[in-house]
């Protein structure tokens, strides 16, 4: 199966600065991928040369199987919702469907007028005059409206108070629920990646430090706490994601394929957060120290 | 893409066309009158046998419409830098071209459809004002008998510079993204290149005729000479440009000095002991040409306002994120 996105070494540089450096990840379709990182990560720029408003310096990208914004029949299969939702503030609502009626061939008009009657909005408002979260919401009724396979949404929730922000995802939960549509929403903040997403990835400085589906990213990873040991005895098949120390506790964080056997962890589930908090620190340590170890007691 | 492009520029175009009708209000009232003037002065001063005192008049009627008339046409092209900056910077400014540029159009596309209706939406009100301008000023300039001096306010060329206008402010805004910046810089570069053209092109757009021909004073010439130097003629040459019109005496030698003064036969405006002596020089650009020249010059900036669009479409396709 194609993929929704696949990228191979990929790299953009602004002057001296490399936003992107060399990332390679494969996002597989029919999912609802959530794409977190600090900010810095690269995720906007990630985002940006898929759906082709940039170029990258170095390496590949395919979206659903074709370069990025190569001519209008690929730039119909995939929908954009950019960072702050621009939207033309003199323009009301009204004119904002027909622009998108009028520059894409699959726009779906009544989905556009349904959806604008459903959120209560006064389709002769000027979008200039909307609230953050009612922005937000027509910028991803014109993203859906134009009927796309894949829906790219740059950190579409950020700059929303948190009833609009639940609002939101609530209706991005309905679109994928309605048609199916591969999403790829990013965020600094996995809590509001952990309701919709069902795959993870997570992009530290540019480079994919955990991809995979959210279930078994949960269901393989274990928080094990218990008296104070050195885990590089730990079985092969136990991988320790984070670990802190006491004077006579350890905690670790680990990836296992097996359940824990050992009766002397304390073993509980991990939440998305621990997990995506310990690989984005598991990469700052290693850029950090080359030499993981024990010495990052605390 | 024609519809949006077209649905942005509504404002714009608004305000275009009331000006131009304001303008043709005013021009066509006033218009009918000039003609009546210029009928009942001007073209019946021959019988009165005192034309220079009528003509003054008739000149002075209207002066302070014929100076703003001047001055909107010189205005008009340049209000192509405000409709070409923003074009595309303030959809970088505001991060609209993230919502357009992810729609269903090509970027390149987007660029040509906006270049190509805006940048004809401005030559096409250049040209109504120049048109509307030049016939309401044709008494005064029948009058004053030389178009040369109001070249850049009529006829064809206002047309170009609004098309070079638009097109440079748009390439301007590309490179800059800020919508204020670009209008200020791509101001400073359609006035460099419109005074550019202006002192070292045009007058060069077909080489000056060099006339020699015997000294024969008519009415409306007169002599001009400054300290002592080399004496020039004056008038006499209704509609052409004239470059330089010395005198020079048999052996081809500027005729200067206190020459005047004692050359009793140039005071005499004409004797036949002057004219079978002395020798105008003429350096001129012939009336005739006059529509030649505005074909020219208009066709520069033209050219020059396609290199900015290409530049524009260029720079769009490979450089702008």
């Amino acid at each position: 199966m194609t993929a929704a996105l696949e990228t191979n070494g990929l790299g953009k540089r602004y002057g001296r600065r490399w936003a992107l450096h060399d990332c390679t990840l494969s996002i597989p379709t029919g999912k609802v991928v959530g794409l977190v990182g600090p900010n810095g990560a690269g995720k906007t720029t990630l985002l940006h040369l898929a759906v082709g408003l940039m170029a990258p310096t170095s390496g590949t990208i395919l979206v659903l199987g074709a370069g990025p914004g190569e001519g209008p029949a690929q730039l119909a299969r995939v929908g954009f919702v950019a960072q702050d939702t621009p939207t033309y503030a003199g323009l009301s609502i009204a004119k904002h469907l027909r622009m998108g009626a009028w520059l894409n061939p699959s726009w779906d008009g009544d989905l556009a007028k349904r959806r604008i009657e459903q959120l209560g909005l006064d389709p002769r408002q000027k979008t200039g005059s909307l609230s953050g979260g009612q922005r937000a919401q027509v910028a991803l009724t014109l993203a859906i409206a134009k009927r796309p396979e894949l829906l790219l949404l740059d950190e579409p929730v950020a700059a929303l108070d948190p009833l609009a922000r639940r609002e939101f995802l609530q209706s991005l939960m309905e679109v994928v629920a309605e048609h199916g549509v591969t999403i790829v929403l990013s965020s600094h903040l996995v809590a509001d990646l952990e309701r919709v997403s069902d795959f993870l990835v997570v992009l530290v400085t540019s480079h994919v430090q955990l991809a995979g589906d959210v279930g078994a990213l949960l269901a393989s990873h274990y928080r094990l706490s218990g008296l104070r040991r050195d885990p590089s005895g730990l079985p092969a098949n136990q991988q320790v994601i984070e670990e802190s120390h006491t004077d006579k506790q350890s905690t670790l964080l680990v990836r296992s394929d097996g359940p824990i056997l050992d009766p002397a962890w304390t073993v509980k589930p991990v939440t998305l957060d621990d997990l995506v908090l310990a690989y984005m620190g598991q990469a700052r340590d290693t850029e950090h120290d080359p030499q993981q170890g024990l010495n990052v007691i605390r | 893409m024609i519809r949006f492009a077209a649905l942005q520029f509504r404002t714009q175009s608004a305000v275009a066309l009331g000006a131009l009708a304001v303008t043709a209000v005013v021009l066509g009232l006033t218009g009918p009158h000039i003609v009546h003037l210029y009928d009942t002065t001007v073209a019946t001063c021959g019988a009165d046998g005192d034309c220079s005192s009528a003509t003054a008049t008739f000149l002075s009627s209207y002066r302070l419409l014929q100076d703003l008339g001047n001055v909107v046409i010189v205005l008009r092209a340049i209000i192509g830098i405000f409709w070409g900056a923003p074009l595309v910077a303030h959809e970088l400014e505001t991060g609209t071209h993230r919502l357009v540029w992810t729609q269903s159009v090509t970027r390149t596309r987007w660029i040509a459809v906006k270049l190509g209706l805006v940048g004809l939406a401005s030559m096409a009100v250049a040209g109504l004002f120049s048109l509307m301008m030049t016939w309401w000023s044709s008494p005064f300039d029948r009058v004053s008998m030389n178009q040369f001096p109001v070249f850049s306010e009529r006829g064809i060329v206002p047309i170009g510079y609004a098309a070079f206008a638009f097109a440079l402010g748009v390439a301007v805004g590309v490179i800059i993204r800020r919508t204020l910046p670009a209008m200020a810089t791509a101001l400073v570069g359609f006035v460099v290149a419109r005074v550019a053209v202006t002192i070292w092109v045009r007058p060069n757009l077909e080489a000056p005729v060099h006339l020699t021909s015997a000294l024969h004073m008519t009415s409306g010439m007169g002599f001009n000479q400054t300290n002592n130097g080399p004496i020039s003629v004056v008038g006499g040459h209704a509609g052409d440009w004239v470059f330089s019109d010395r005198i020079v005496d048999g052996a081809g030698h500027a005729v200067g000095g206190n020459f005047l003064d004692q050359g009793a036969c140039l005071q005499s405006r004409g004797s036949a002991a002057c004219t079978g002596r002395l020798r105008e020089v003429l350096v001129y650009q012939p009336a005739s040409r006059y529509w030649a020249f505005q074909s020219y010059e208009m066709a520069i900036f033209l050219g020059l306002a396609v290199i900015c669009g290409a530049f524009c479409v260029w720079w769009m396709r490979r450089r702008i994120s």
